[in-house]
């Protein structure tokens, strides 16, 4: 016969079915309390064991058995205040007497549904594995018989165009003597030249002001300083009007997503502002949580998110999953392209953001056609989220680099490669290899690569990782104060060392660009398809991608 | 690398002297290949000037081949010349070497010099493509006033081989390459010069930018775009594209090819059509390293490098006879009794420009327009 106390436990969850358990040293620890004042899932607490202490005094051995209260710290087990391995309490702790350990066997999305709301989180895809994208190498090295060049020395151009080029027939010329000139006003699409590896979507509300300030205040130091024309996007939910009426405006990308959240503002600045943004991106889709609209939590909706917003506070803003006054693709592309070109005087490239799709081809064939679309972006399965239910992260969305090459091969077809950009996003610098990754896309036919998780983790030092760590961007808590609307948490995090590291990251990648591309011989353009150049040890992914496979 | 000999005259010439002139830089070809074009013929050719000569390699079999399709198309063969062919060690003697002259079938006597252009080309490929699988029909070139010869071989002892000096074949501009198998099996289609609608060029080095740019020409929707056993076909192409299809002047080639750094651009009296230029074209930027000698269909001669200029190139001659070599040396050997001062050694921004005639050497600066 059971005792009633065991049974009144049976339905409580073991350590074991956590995905992190927390190691504590009580001979290290000093009870500072500490740790457990800063866990931001409160899955640690102080409590109080009786302990068994057993002391000997005097020449000869006389044990004595004591019990006495002693302090220390416990990891709780109740689902929703699970570990989630962050370490915020080792970063914190004096005398390193306390981390979470991963644990192999856990059982989280067993039981992350109670209430029968399925388990949500932010980050991206919970897969550890090498990504295709981390497969790929450069295998076509100048040797003897091309020189390679000298990445330290040789003057390198690594810029991308973005928008719509025209096709060389289509270009207004005529012929005055042996020299060329422009005949009439024929509409020429507007272009920017960038720098290929550019900052996703990710909001203001999403991002928390330090976040974004640093990544703003980096974006704006690389373009007038370092001369590197890297842009950001503003996610949807609009952006500060001191921004938008500010001559920092040409290096953001100006999202509008299905809730245009901060629109209502940006209209507003509209005839204040005195520099056109460098694009308008059009969110149809995101990598991360396919055919779902944008998330931002009530957690997060705080003052001045509800104030760009126009929305009260504390209340979930939910994005439908597609922009509601439209019923087809000519409606949503190009009628939406259309307006927000004409909001601009069409000096603005204008361009449909997508989550990768198996359809991604039949979206970019209408865009082919549509003489206004300044390009296609496609977001795969690895792109991160703020907030989405972890099916959708885990199980929905497509692999980005079949979905470029695809695309790519398609617009080859038709010889539109120049004309219609394509920007690759999703798992871009997964693995730490920002460099490698953006230039195999751009191998593969990419123009230009986003990146937003792998900035998060460089410049801000976010803790997420594939291991489901951290993860809680969603919930307003995050511990290093990147994705939180909460000022006790986001003052931890100083802007100017955000955008200290953001400029290190992108002249660090500028390196590694041309130690990948100076072997390859390339240096006055970007090598955008050039897919000889690329080799993988997989049989499949060299066959499925059209590059060769080497072993 | 391979190496470069072409000389353009005012006189008629014979090739001997630019394979005399690869000779002296044998050291950079290894006799795997001699490409010779000759445009403007003097000799057996010179009363068939208007009419299209079609130069082709061929086995018995598609030489019948050949002769059936052509005649299929209303062609009538006017001429027909094979070289003097002696049979030299090292060199494998194929079926037939030949060059015949065609006048064009009777619904094109009144079409325009394009329209007749495009039935040369669309003949010329659908007579590669009859013959590729098998091997028994090379056709290199099928336009008025032009003689291909491609063997494998040491450039010497095919001058020997094709008889060159017997045969009495002359022209006033002639290409020829002294190829250096590196990174292709040796193959006749891959070796220069290239040829389509009147545009020949041929490049020494390899092309880094090759699968990109033949991406883009393939989906131009010129028949003519194709092949490319090389990677150096597609210089053939650019000119063709950015000169006859775009219908720029000879000098914005080395815009299209090797585009100017913005700041340079604005500093042309052209910098908005070339800006255009540099967005619309960016995936026919070359990345060198290669040195590009070649001629138009009006006989304009010109060498372009890339913009790292890593392959050599001189210019040199006298008024009435200019060479354009890979080495100063091919030069000496072409044009010894030359002022040498006045030589040119064209570097990233320079296009050297011939026009027909041989009398003056333009340098075209792209700094300067």
């Amino acid at each position: 016969m059971e005792s009633a106390a065991r049974l009144d436990q049976n339905h409580q969850l073991s350590l074991k079915e956590l995905p992190y358990i927390v190691q504590w040293r009580e001979d290290r620890c000093t009870r500072c309390g500490r740790c457990t004042a800063v866990c931001p899932m409160k899955s640690i607490e102080p409590t109080i064991y009786t302990q068994r202490v057993v002391t000997s005094e005097g020449s000869s051995p006389e044990p004595r058995v004591t019990r006495r209260l002693t302090q220390v710290v416990r990891q709780v087990t109740d689902i929703e205040r699970y570990c989630i391995g962050c370490g915020t309490c080792t970063l914190v702790c004096p005398t390193d007497a306390i981390f979470p350990e991963y644990n192999v066997q856990h059982k989280l999305y067993h039981f992350r549904n109670k209430g029968g709301i399925p388990f949500m989180r932010g980050g991206r895809r919970n897969d550890p594995s090498t990504s295709t994208l981390d497969k790929l190498k450069f295998t076509r090295i100048s040797m003897l018989t091309d020189p390679a060049l000298d990445a330290g020395r040789h003057e390198f151009r690594i810029r991308t165009l973005l928008g719509r080029n025209l096709p060389a027939e289509q270009l207004p010329f005529k012929l005055e003597g042996d020299k060329l000139t422009i005949t009439d006003h024929t509409f020429i699409p507007p272009v920017r030249e960038i720098y290929p590896i550019r900052i996703g979507s990710m909001s203001i509300g999403a991002l928390s002001p330090h976040m974004w300030e640093g990544l703003a205040m980096g974006i704006a130091y690389l373009n007038e300083v370092e001369g590197l024309p890297v842009v950001m996007c503003s996610g949807e939910g609009g952006m500060p009007p001191s921004i938008l009426k500010s001559r920092y405006m040409k290096y953001f990308i100006l999202q509008i997503a299905s809730g245009y959240f901060g629109w209502d503002e940006i209209i507003h600045a509209l005839p204040d502002m005195i520099e056109d943004p460098c694009a308008i991106e059009i969110k149809y889709g995101q990598g991360a949580k396919p055919g779902d609209g944008g998330l931002l939590q009530a957690y997060k909706v705080l003052g001045l998110i509800a104030k760009i917003r126009g929305v009260p506070q504390f209340v979930d803003l939910a994005s439908p999953p597609t922009h509601q006054t439209k019923y087809s693709i000519e409606e949503a592309v190009a009628k939406m392209i259309q307006s927000m070109s004409m909001a601009w005087g069409f000096r603005v490239p204008v361009y449909p953001k997508i989550s990768g799709t198996k359809t991604a081809r039949a979206v970019l064939n209408n865009l082919a056609r549509n003489p206004y679309a300044a390009a296609l972006c496609i977001d795969g399965e690895d792109g991160g989220t703020g907030a989405a239910y972890n099916v959708s992260l885990d199980k929905m969305g497509h692999p980005i680099a079949s979905n470029i090459r695809d695309c790519y091969l398609d617009l080859v077809r038709q010889g539109k490669q120049n004309e219609l950009p394509l920007i690759a996003a999703g798992g871009v610098g997964k693995g730490g290899n920002l460099a490698a990754n953006a230039a195999a896309l751009i191998m593969l036919g990419a123009s230009a690569v986003d990146i937003g998780k792998y900035i998060m983790q460089t410049a801000a030092g976010c803790f997420g990782d594939e291991y489901n760590r951290c993860n809680v961007c969603n919930l307003g808590k995050c511990p290093r104060g990147i994705t939180t609307q909460d000022p006790k948490l986001y003052r931890r995090l100083d802007p100017d060392k955000v955008a200290e590291r953001v400029v290190e990251v992108f002249k660090a990648a500028d390196v590694e660009l041309k130690k990948i591309f100076a072997p390859l011989g390339r240096s006055t353009e970007l090598p955008i398809g050039m897919s000889d150049a690329l080799g993988v040890n997989d049989k499949d992914i060299a066959d499925r991608l059209q590059i060769s496979y080497v072993c | 690398m391979c190496r470069l000999s072409a000389i353009t005259s005012s006189d008629y010439i014979s090739p001997m002297e630019n394979i005399l002139a690869l000779e002296t830089m044998k050291e950079g070809h290894d006799g795997s290949g001699l490409g010779l074009m000759l445009k403007d013929m003097a000799g057996p050719f010179a009363g068939y000037k208007q009419f299209p000569t079609m130069s082709a390699i061929c086995s018995d079999k598609g030489l019948v081949m050949l002769e059936d399709y052509m005649k299929a198309q209303g062609f009538t063969e006017k001429f027909s010349w094979e070289p003097p062919i002696k049979n030299v060690k090292g060199v494998e003697r194929r079926d037939h070497y030949i060059a015949k002259v065609y006048d064009y079938p009777a619904a094109y006597k009144d079409k325009t010099q394009l329209e007749k252009e495009d039935l040369l080309l669309r003949t010329r490929i659908a007579l590669r493509l009859m013959g590729e699988p098998d091997g028994s029909l090379f056709v290199f070139s099928f336009y008025p006033d032009v003689l291909t010869l491609k063997e494998v071989g040491d450039p010497l002892q095919l001058a020997e081989f094709f008889g060159i000096e017997k045969s009495g074949i002359k022209s006033k501009i002639i290409l020829a390459q002294g190829r250096q198998n590196t990174n292709y099996a040796i193959y006749l289609y891959a070796c220069h010069p290239f040829f389509i609608q009147g545009y020949a060029t041929m490049t020494n080095g390899e092309n880094t930018a090759f699968v990109p740019i033949r991406e883009f020409l393939m989906g131009r929707g010129n028949p003519g775009y194709m092949g490319y056993n090389s990677d150096s076909e597609v210089f053939t192409h650019i000119l063709h594209y950015t000169n006859r299809t775009l219908g720029y002047p000879l000098h914005y080639y080395k815009d299209v090819i090797t585009p100017m750094k913005d700041a340079e651009i604005e500093k042309r009296t052209d910098a908005a059509p070339i800006r255009l230029i540099k967005k619309s074209l960016r995936p026919l930027c070359i990345d060198g390293p290669n040195c590009v000698i070649g001629f138009t269909p009006d006989g304009t001669c010109f060498m372009v490098h890339d913009s790292k200029k890593l392959r050599p190139g001189a210019v040199g001659g006298k008024p009435g006879k200019y060479a354009l070599m890979s080495e100063v040396c091919g030069v000496d050997s072409a044009v010894p009794d030359r002022d040498r001062s006045t030589d040119i050694f064209p570097m990233k921004y320079d296009s050297v420009i011939i026009a027909p005639g041989a009398r003056e050497v333009k340098v075209w600066n792209q700094l300067h327009g």
